[in-house]
């Protein structure tokens, strides 16, 4: 349990020193929100789709939180470039423990980075439609950061180097937002688009966040919830199995 | 005296490539012993077999009375190790890298801290110990290295090439407190080198391994004599041949060199 929570304290650490990492994470999520807020945002509003700003709010919040989780897990290819992982497993504690410290230390750093978008969001002009069901946001914007940790823990274990960095980022984590609900919604797509959103956990997380902020939900929350638990729990067993087979 | 590392005819191979062949050797407690070899002769593998790092193919280990395969953490416990490589965390601080093994360790709150200050204070760093270890030099990295790699008090300390790349101050200061160390706390300590003179002041013995085979052990003395040479560095090059020898790098390696150029300067 120490070792889980020392590793946890240390991913802390290393985020609060870097504001460069925080600030250059925020770009991405900041360009988005203002490009398509309002760029696309004025068509939305003259077709009659309401506040669009209001509707993509919580996909940008989840894609701040995807690209640093993601990172995060993959951080362990610079561990084992800087040396500090094998200091991590010659110690006297299973690896189980240790990719489970490295994976809660990670979603709870992409987690503040997705808090540090959704302010930025207020601030540009997002409304809250009922803020009492703020923690339920905070619930699923954390499940969305374990599972993306996760699936950045299992890659990272198995690349060798950060040659294959842009590859996960074009084709999983990217592929992974834009097919989700985060910028449109699910209802009137295509029938294989529509199928695609549905078989996406984005969908299902996006969903979690816009629901508690507007009150009303695509799935039903029990239905979003459950499946992010789910998968995530299933990553976080192959993230942790393909951590402990790590060779040096 | 009890050994405290046995190696029984040790194998390991990479598919058809033998990285270690059919060694033994044993290393009593409070020894230090030097295993020497030129690039690729296997001295890594020994060590990563030895502190559970690589599974053997085949042979008998014993590390404190334990097997690294079936009895991890007891063998675990029983080590520290410094690395060929540095493997501090850059963005933490000394103090916070000493503090992140104790805990890992096991080691009370309390005595972690009385005991990170006694040896910080040993390797001359306790006024630096709030720095952020990205601002060491190559030195201080490796002396921090060896504070924190005592820190769980070891009973067997592994040394992979401790002071490559550091000057000769540096080296001394760092054999000083490990000869101190195995003297007075009975330590034992393992540790490689390319340095011969190094190895000829603190070893109590040697074992030389060329082409993951061991091809001479004794006291640097018996070493010299053996070959007839004046140095041990003369004795190596008798044993070992004059060729030099290549190392394959791995993607590891590759990504370390790209990381350097990129980052500028590193030790």
């Amino acid at each position: 349990m120490r070792a889980i929570y020392v590793l946890c304290i240390r991913q802390l650490k290393r985020y609060v020193r870097s504001p460069a990492r925080i600030v250059g994470s925020l770009g991405q999520p900041l360009i988005f929100l203002l490009a398509l807020g309002f760029g696309l945002g004025a068509m939305v509003a003259r077709g009659g789709g309401g506040n669009y700003v209001d509707f993509i709010a919580p996909g940008i919040v989840a894609m701040a939180i995807m690209f640093t989780a993601v990172f995060s897990g993959i951080e362990i290819i610079w561990d084992r470039q800087f040396g500090f992982l094998k200091e991590t497993l010659v110690a006297p504690v299973s690896r189980f423990e240790i990719a489970f410290g490295r994976v809660l230390g990670g979603a709870l750093v992409a987690m503040l980075q997705g808090v540090a978008a959704f302010l930025i969001c207020l601030i540009i002009g997002f409304r809250v439609h009922d803020w009492l069901l703020l923690p339920v946001a905070l619930i699923f914007m954390f499940l969305i950061s374990l599972l993306f940790t996760a699936i950045g823990t299992a890659i990272g274990s198995v690349l060798q180097d950060m040659q294959g960095f842009p590859l996960v980022m074009n084709f999983l984590v990217m592929p992974l937002f834009f097919f989700s609900d985060a910028l449109y919604p699910m209802n009137g797509l295509p029938k294989i688009l529509e199928g695609a959103l549905r078989l996406n956990p984005v969908t299902y997380g996006v969903d979690g966040i816009r629901g508690s902020f507007s009150s009303t939900f695509a799935f039903h929350i029990a239905t979003d919830f459950g499946v992010l638990i789910v998968l995530s729990l299933i990553l976080l067993a192959i993230g942790s199995y393909l951590f402990s087979k790590i060779q040096l | 005296m009890a050994d405290m590392i046995v190696v029984q005819d040790l194998v390991k191979n990479y598919g058809d490539f033998c990285a270690v062949n059919h060694i033994s050797f044993a290393v009593p407690e409070g020894k230090i012993f030097g295993f020497l070899g030129p690039n690729g002769a296997g001295k890594t593998t020994t060590i990563k077999m030895l502190t559970t790092i690589l599974d053997p193919t085949s042979g008998l280990i014993r590390v404190n009375g334990h097997d690294p395969v079936q009895e991890r953490k007891q063998v675990r416990r029983s080590f520290g190790i410094v690395f060929q490589d540095p493997s501090l965390d850059d963005e933490l601080t000394a103090l916070e890298n000493v503090d992140l093994h104790g805990a890992l360790y096991g080691v009370p709150r309390g005595e972690r801290m009385k005991r990170a200050q006694s040896l910080l204070e040993l390797v001359g760093l306790w006024d630096r110990r709030n720095d952020l270890v990205k601002q060491y030099s190559g030195g201080m990295k490796r002396r921090l290295e060896v504070a924190r790699a005592l820190l769980h008090r070891p009973r067997i300390l592994f040394l992979d090439e401790p002071t490559i790349g550091l000057d000769p101050q540096t080296r001394n200061h760092i054999w000083g407190y490990i000869d101190t160390l195995s003297k007075e706390q009975n330590v034992t300590v393992f540790f490689t080198t390319h340095y011969m003179e190094e190895a000829d002041r603190v070893a109590a013995e040697c074992a030389v391994i060329d082409h993951g085979k061991i091809v001479a052990q004794g006291t640097p003395a018996a070493l010299k004599q053996q070959t007839d040479s004046p140095t041990l560095e003369d004795a190596f090059i008798a044993l070992t041949g004059h060729a030099i020898r290549e190392e394959e790098a791995n993607a590891v390696d590759r990504m370390r060199m790209m990381g350097r150029a990129w980052r500028g300067t590193r030790r």
